[in-house]
């Protein structure tokens, strides 16, 4: 929508539709049930919202979204608007029905190691350390044994986890959990990097101390960022820019950017300042009518 | 197991017969109680430096044990004998494992007060039921003119080639089975079948087949074992987290690196859940099997001091086959924990 005439989008989304068909879908979801197919080949979500069991239907219809190299872009959207299939669509895990989905200009056709991923449920490997973490993507472009080691080192120092090499998943906090996952993605070097709702499982505090570190991380590497959230204070703070989607079918309702670039650098505390609070405001009234019109048809869905 | 195996001086002394059970399970019990907690810091803030669990296996050094072949069978098992520099290092632990190796016999010396008294107060018929303290003696003699000895190899011999075998062939066919879902699901009725059918009703059909020698035996072993590790790999395959394979996939990885790397670790736990059932299925098997045909092995023993009346000697050789079995099923566990310990102390 808002195209940025400026750069050259690194990221480009062009009249993308996902549409989960019937079939499919059940077929789907007893497979998953059963056995590996469905979470290997798909998404690792049901497919079909609660709400129409019976029905196939449109997660996207008509994604346009242009990303700029190096830009932090936060897309918001109520719950079952389909911005996790947007990222899957762009992490190569899920094909489009329509339109296409731009990378370098290129379009997708699989998943790569040129973007990295961190998942809500950071997805560590619970039988390695978190150097071992680290070191799984290095494995995978085949970095030798030593760089490998080194490499990990370094981006565990990267995210603040010097000293926490040698520990197990289960010996970490939530938080470290998830630096330790971030480390991972950024290790191998991806020029872009997804983030599927990453903090969503935290604790408000510690969810504000990796949003700043997220930032400083940003910063210091110059990747390109799509950050998936619900939350809207998240996306305010983090972003450059925030998507607003539309509820079902999930479509770009606004791009809104945040001009709040030289206040991050000044404020003390950002969130209580009248611009945060504005843009807040702005996303929130964006999104407040999705959500009704989301339970209306919720609702209705269940009515019928 | 060695490092491990050096606290039991300090246990048997209040637990004897189970000197391999025990001490594995109170060295890796020991970290819930003493280690830094999974949530050092919910503020998240890194420690610069980092706060070491503590190891949770004491320091074997100036403890020696001495490997007696008959003590891994005996209920008198492992002696050993205590460094005298090393006793104050140890004092503190002393008390802690006494006090454990205290709850942990209490149920059996219970038991077994109660075995010996029972028939000396008349309360069962001492004929049927001896005292336990016959029966100690009957396995004593027993142990002295070689018989318990060449029995137990016997069955020893038995159950772990068809246990070995059966972890050989069904794991290997089991993660087969689980990753290709066409070959899951054509088999499966038959898995169904041959699960839910009682391996011991197929005993007489293994003796019709292959004759009442080792080969009928260690075949009816290698079945009953069979099933528990294919079925648990199976699932152990099919269950992988989900989100593992999603990251694995977005990483590109190939099918057999994302075998090597993603799926096999991550299915040892269940495999291993498996491998326990059928330690103790090779031994519950075997011992029925060499009931029916067999001139050697403990089943044999048993049986045929029933026949001869030899009633504390018949209960000499079920003691043998409990506690055979208790230190099997302690070694698989030694082996899981060693395996899996990347896992929560509490299962998830």
């Amino acid at each position: 929508m808002t195209e940025d005439t400026t750069r050259p989008a690194k990221i480009l989304f062009e009249g993308v539709r996902k549409d989960f068909p019937v079939r499919d879908a059940a077929l789907a979801r007893r497979r998953g049930r059963r056995g590996l197919r469905r979470p290997l080949a798909g998404t690792g979500r049901p497919p079909v919202p609660r709400a129409h069991p019976a029905a196939g239907f449109t997660a996207l219809d008509g994604v346009d979204l242009a990303i700029p190299a190096g830009e932090f872009t936060v897309v918001v959207g109520p719950s079952g608007c389909g911005k996790s299939t947007l990222l899957d669509l762009l992490a190569g895990l899920t094909r489009p029905t329509g339109g296409r989905i731009l990378l370098d200009g290129r379009p997708v056709t699989g998943p790569g190691l040129d973007r990295g991923i961190v998942f809500q449920q950071y997805a560590l490997l619970p039988w390695r350390t978190a150097q071992g973490n680290v070191e799984f993507g290095l494995e995978a472009i085949g970095v030798p044994r030593r760089e490998r080691a080194d490499r990990a080192r370094a981006y565990l120092d990267l995210v603040g986890l010097t000293g926490f090499e040698d520990r197990h998943p289960h010996e970490l906090s939530g938080g470290m959990r998830q630096r330790v996952a971030i480390a991972r993605s950024l290790a191998y070097d991806p020029d872009v990097l997804l983030m599927d709702e990453p903090f969503a499982a935290l604790d408000a505090q510690t969810r504000e101390s990796l949003q700043d570190e997220l930032l400083r991380i940003w910063r210091r590497t110059g990747k390109t960022i799509l950050f998936i959230t619900h939350g809207i204070e998240e996306a305010v703070y983090l972003g450059q820019r925030v998507a607003v989607m539309t509820s079902r079918p999930g479509r770009i309702k606004r791009v809104v950017p945040i001009g709040l670039g030289e206040q991050r650098a000044t404020a003390d505390d950002l969130r209580s300042s009248p611009e945060f609070a504005r843009y807040r405001h702005e996303i929130w009234s964006l999104l407040h009518d999705e959500v009704s019109r989301a339970q209306q048809e919720e609702k209705e869905g269940v009515a019928v | 197991m060695s490092p491990v195996s050096a606290t039991s001086p300090l246990s048997t002394g209040k637990a004897p017969g189970k000197a391999t059970g025990k001490p594995t399970r109170k060295a890796t019990g020991k970290p819930p109680g003493t280690a830094v907690g999974p949530e050092p810091a919910e503020r998240d803030v890194p420690a610069p430096g980092p706060v070491r669990q503590p190891d949770p296996v004491p320091d074997p050094g100036p403890v020696s044990v001495q490997k007696d072949p008959e003590a891994a069978e005996g209920p008198e098992a492992a002696t050993g004998r205590l460094a005298p520099g090393a006793a104050a290092r140890f004092a503190g632990a002393a008390v802690s494992l006494l006090y454990r190796g205290f709850t942990r016999s209490v149920a059996v010396t219970a038991l077994l007060a109660v075995w010996e008294a029972a028939p000396r107060l008349g309360l069962v018929d001492a004929t049927f039921l001896p005292p336990f303290s016959e029966v100690a003696l009957a396995w004593w003699e027993l142990a002295l003119d070689g018989q318990l000895a060449d029995n137990t190899a016997a069955s020893l011999t038995r159950s772990l080639s068809g246990f070995g075998l059966a972890v050989l062939a069904a794991v290997p066919l089991g993660l087969l089975i689980g990753w290709y879902r066409p070959l899951a699901e054509l088999l499966n009725p038959l898995l169904e079948v041959f699960r839910n059918t009682a391996a011991l009703a197929l005993l007489p059909v293994f003796v019709l087949l292959l004759g009442i020698g080792e080969t009928s035996k260690i075949s009816i072993v290698f079945y009953a074992c069979a099933w528990p590790i294919l079925l648990n790999t199976i699932s152990a395959v099919r269950t992988v987290d989900p989100t593992l394979l999603r990251l694995a996939r977005s990483m590109d990885l190939s099918a057999p690196r994302l075998f090597q790397k993603v799926i096999l670790p991550a299915s040892v736990p269940t495999v291993f859940t498996g491998i326990r059932l059928a330690g103790a299925v090779s031994i519950l098997v075997l011992v029925a099997a060499e009931m029916i045909g067999a001139k050697a092995g403990l089943g044999y023993l048993i049986n045929a001091s029933q026949y001869n009346f030899a009633i504390p000697q018949m209960y000499a050789g079920i003691v043998t086959i409990s506690v055979i079995g208790v230190v099997f099923n302690g070694l698989l566990v030694a082996l899981e924990r060693r395996l899996t310990s990347w896992r929560l102390p509490p299962t998830h």
